[in-house]
């Protein structure tokens, strides 16, 4: 079981969850203890103790899927339906919560659609490919919404319209596992193990993103905007102290027979941070401008003192339309229509959006603002005018650049990256949650006496 | 320790305290039991994260001692105070004794004032330990509870160290608005508790809220399922939706689009989040 246990960790670190020796140990104690004859027990015993983050759940089952419950499938008769009555059939046993009876039905469903030959080369995604299409959630989907719309006033067809899409995540859960299951069958678990999708929300690529990783990704933002908005409001550890403390002083003579032996300083008042974000909406940057505003939005609702500003061609304030009172939806919604950040022709020009933010928005920038510009710097050979990008960052406290682009494309083609990023405290190539989440454990502040005096290109 | 014979057991017990689990909840506080680790408990506000460690208590019969973590937590709140007066006193009621008799003198475990970990730690009775919203505390501070999550003893220097007489169960909650270190996730049993199936929340209703009867308990779970998918800044908890099956009991309302749109604001606590669910429930030509 040992051996098996560490094997199964190996495949889970493959797959980027971390899982330390201590807790494969764990998991080999907790089997001990678990009652074993049900795969669930084991589940839910090796989960408790190998996977200490949700996000990292989803994997888990997969893999685990695929390592331990390979026994069992038990080849249910062969039933004469029509698919479409297996299609109704489904419906009907998810209609009424029988979770034992779909299993079953799906089992069938993959046995029958799905069979493969042993020599064929086809690709899992295509055997998976049929089932799902003879065993179409959608179609489900579609009979099961009908009949829920049909039932009572609107809050009723609501109601069941919210139950219908309950059962259908059920239902294609149900299904990939099934079909999980009968590829590790058939072609053995390494097989099946490449045909795993595991890939973490961490590693996702932001630009590619699909609508469902969105949502996942969105969900983690929250967290590290909160992160990131403590950490601008700290000041260096070492820094002053602040006046001295009577109370605590004279509290802490008391262990010295009243002698002022220690004194105590408050610590100096803790600065609001403003925080400027530039976001480049184009359409180069259209998924990755969505992340940024889900940023920029999460930011909104953690500090009161942040201005967000969008910019293609020209640059507007967006400020009030990420107001914490503001569904993101929505928000995104009005940005798209009512922003007003095309000149001419829609392309990006940087130049000009930073000429226009200086012209327009300049009393935005204090020497308490964090300046945060997302954006791929392809100004389609337009000037750069990075004066204009200069007088920004001079006034402020920081300024920080986040590029989805991978670095070695930085300053090839049109890009111009390089005309800004000696004004930049940093400039990091964020494409993951991962790259956010590094961005925001090394975004320091430079402390006030050392502001902006180690930005590269400032003349002496 | 070996509290709880199955995971059968602890539903059981758990759910005499009024707690209902599903099983991996009940599997989890199982095998805390038994490998005599800390349960880490993660999940949405409001979905009884803290709930389960009081019914741990209950079902078990131990004291419940408390850690309130917030920003700021050191310590001396956390672990234990020297008691300054009390010292002094001594100190001065000593005068004229030897220097080493008075120092071995105060620091003994009269005058330590115990905080939650300390008192978890010492207590004769065994305890369950409840460390709160452990994310609310920084990075540094969390490492103050390593050593008592992993070996259930505090060193203190002057005394030396104070191992647990009896193993108390801990529980931590996070409710995930910043990642733990992995040192202390390492050391705990993972356990991420969701927003209930509407099955089991129509289980929770009908056993914390006696005179409700099975059709409408389900379709208030019903309806707070479907206020959930509606993607709102803050999803009602558990806590809210039995606060909504009372108001609707006292008010003496069935579940419908008025009644509903009309207690809204019992679920939810943003104005946007209650303008969103009204709009989506309120029949077109109504508005």
């Amino acid at each position: 079981m040992i051996k098996r246990l560490a094997e199964f960790a190996e495949e889970l670190r493959a797959a980027g969850l971390p899982v330390s020796m201590v807790e494969v140990l764990d998991a080999a104690e907790a089997t001990r203890h678990a009652d074993l004859r049900t795969a669930d027990r084991l589940r839910v015993a090796l989960a408790a103790t190998m996977i200490k983050s949700d996000r990292h759940r989803e994997a888990f089952d997969r893999i685990f899927d695929v390592y331990f419950v390979l026994d069992g499938s038990g080849t249910g008769p062969a039933g004469d339906e029509a698919a479409s009555d297996l299609a109704a059939a489904v419906a009907d046993t998810l209609h009424r919560d029988d979770r034992d009876r779909l299993l079953e039905l799906i089992r069938e469903a993959v046995e029958r659609f799905g069979r493969l030959g042993a020599g064929s080369h086809g690709g899992d995604n295509f055997y998976a490919y049929r089932v799902i299409r003879r065993l179409d959630p959608e179609e489900i989907r579609k009979m099961l919404l009908e009949a829920a719309s049909a039932t009572g006033d609107r809050f009723d067809a609501q109601i069941a319209r919210s139950r219908v899409e309950r059962l259908i995540r059920v239902l294609r859960k149900e299904v990939r596992r099934e079909i999980l299951r009968r590829v590790a069958d058939t072609r053995g678990r390494e097989a099946a193990m490449r045909s795993v999708d595991v890939s973490l929300i961490e590693d996702l690529d932001l630009q590619h993103a699909t609508r469902a990783e969105i949502d996942a990704i969105q969900r983690a933002v929250g967290p590290l905007a909160r992160k990131l908005a403590t950490r601008l409001s700290q000041r260096r550890r070492h820094g002053r102290r602040g006046r001295l403390d009577v109370r605590r002083t004279i509290r802490r003579s008391l262990g010295y027979g009243g002698v002022l032996i220690d004194p105590r300083f408050r610590s100096p008042r803790v600065a609001k941070p403003q925080i400027v974000l530039l976001c480049d909406t184009s359409g180069s940057m259209a998924t990755f401008s969505r992340f940024t505003m889900q940023l920029a939005h999460a930011i909104a609702s953690e500090l009161a003192s942040v201005r967000s500003f969008v910019f293609v061609e020209g640059i507007d304030e967006v400020t009030g339309l990420f107001s914490p009172r503001n569904n993101f939806a929505d928000s995104v919604a009005r940005i798209a229509t009512e922003a007003d950040v095309v000149r001419a022709d829609g392309h990006s020009d940087y130049g000009r959006s930073f000429d226009e933010f200086v012209e327009r928005y300049l009393e935005a920038v204090t020497p308490r603002t964090t300046v945060i510009v997302t954006g791929d710097a392809r100004s389609n050979y337009r000037a750069p005018s990075d004066e204009a990008f200069r007088s920004i960052a001079e006034r402020a406290r920081a300024v920080f650049w986040l590029n989805p682009e991978p670095e070695r494309f930085w300053n090839t083609g049109d890009s111009i990256v390089s005309a800004y990023a000696p004004w930049c405290d940093r400039v990091d190539e964020v494409r993951s949650l991962r790259q956010l989440k590094r961005f925001i454990e090394r975004a320091a502040l430079p402390g006030p006496g050392e502001r902006g005096s180690h930005r590269m290109g400032r003349p002496a | 320790m070996d509290v709880f014979e199955n995971p059968d057991a602890v539903a059981a017990a758990l759910g005499a305290a009024g707690y209902l689990t599903d099983h991996e909840i009940a599997q989890v506080v199982f095998l805390a039991d038994r490998l005599d680790k800390p349960i880490l408990t993660e999940g949405p506000a409001g979905v009884g994260k803290t709930a389960l460690a009081l019914a741990i208590a209950e079902a078990t019969g131990r004291r419940l001692v408390r850690l309130q973590c917030y920003e700021g937590l050191d310590e001396s709140k956390a672990l234990y105070e020297w008691n300054y007066h009390k010292q002094l006193l001594r100190l001065q009621s000593d005068e004229g004794k030897d220097w080493d008799d008075l120092e071995a003198g105060i620091f003994t475990e009269s005058f330590l004032l115990s905080r939650p970990l300390v008192e978890a730690i010492r207590s004769e009775e065994p305890v369950v330990l409840l460390i709160d919203e452990v994310d609310r505390v920084e990075v540094e501070t969390e490492a103050l509870l390593l050593e008592v999550l992993d070996t259930f003893q505090v060193t203190i220097p002057e005394l030396g160290t104070i191992e647990a007489s009896t193993q108390p169960i801990v529980v931590l909650t996070s409710n995930n608005t910043r990642e733990l270190s992995e040192a202390l996730k390492r050391r705990c049993l993972y356990l991420h508790i969701d927003y209930p199936t509407v099955e089991r929340e129509k289980e929770i209703l009908r056993t914390r809220i006696p005179d409700l009867d099975e059709s409408t308990a389900h379709r208030i779970a019903e309806v707070v399922a479907t206020i959930r998918d509606a993607g709102l800044r803050k999803p009602p908890s558990v806590g809210e939706s039995l606060d909504w099956a009372r108001a609707l009991i006292a008010l003496g309302l069935d579940v419908d689009a008025g009644s509903t749109v009309g207690t809204l604001n019992v679920l939810l606590k943003h104005q946007s989040d209650i303008d969103a669910v009204a709009a989506g429930f309120t029949p077109v030509d109504d508005r």
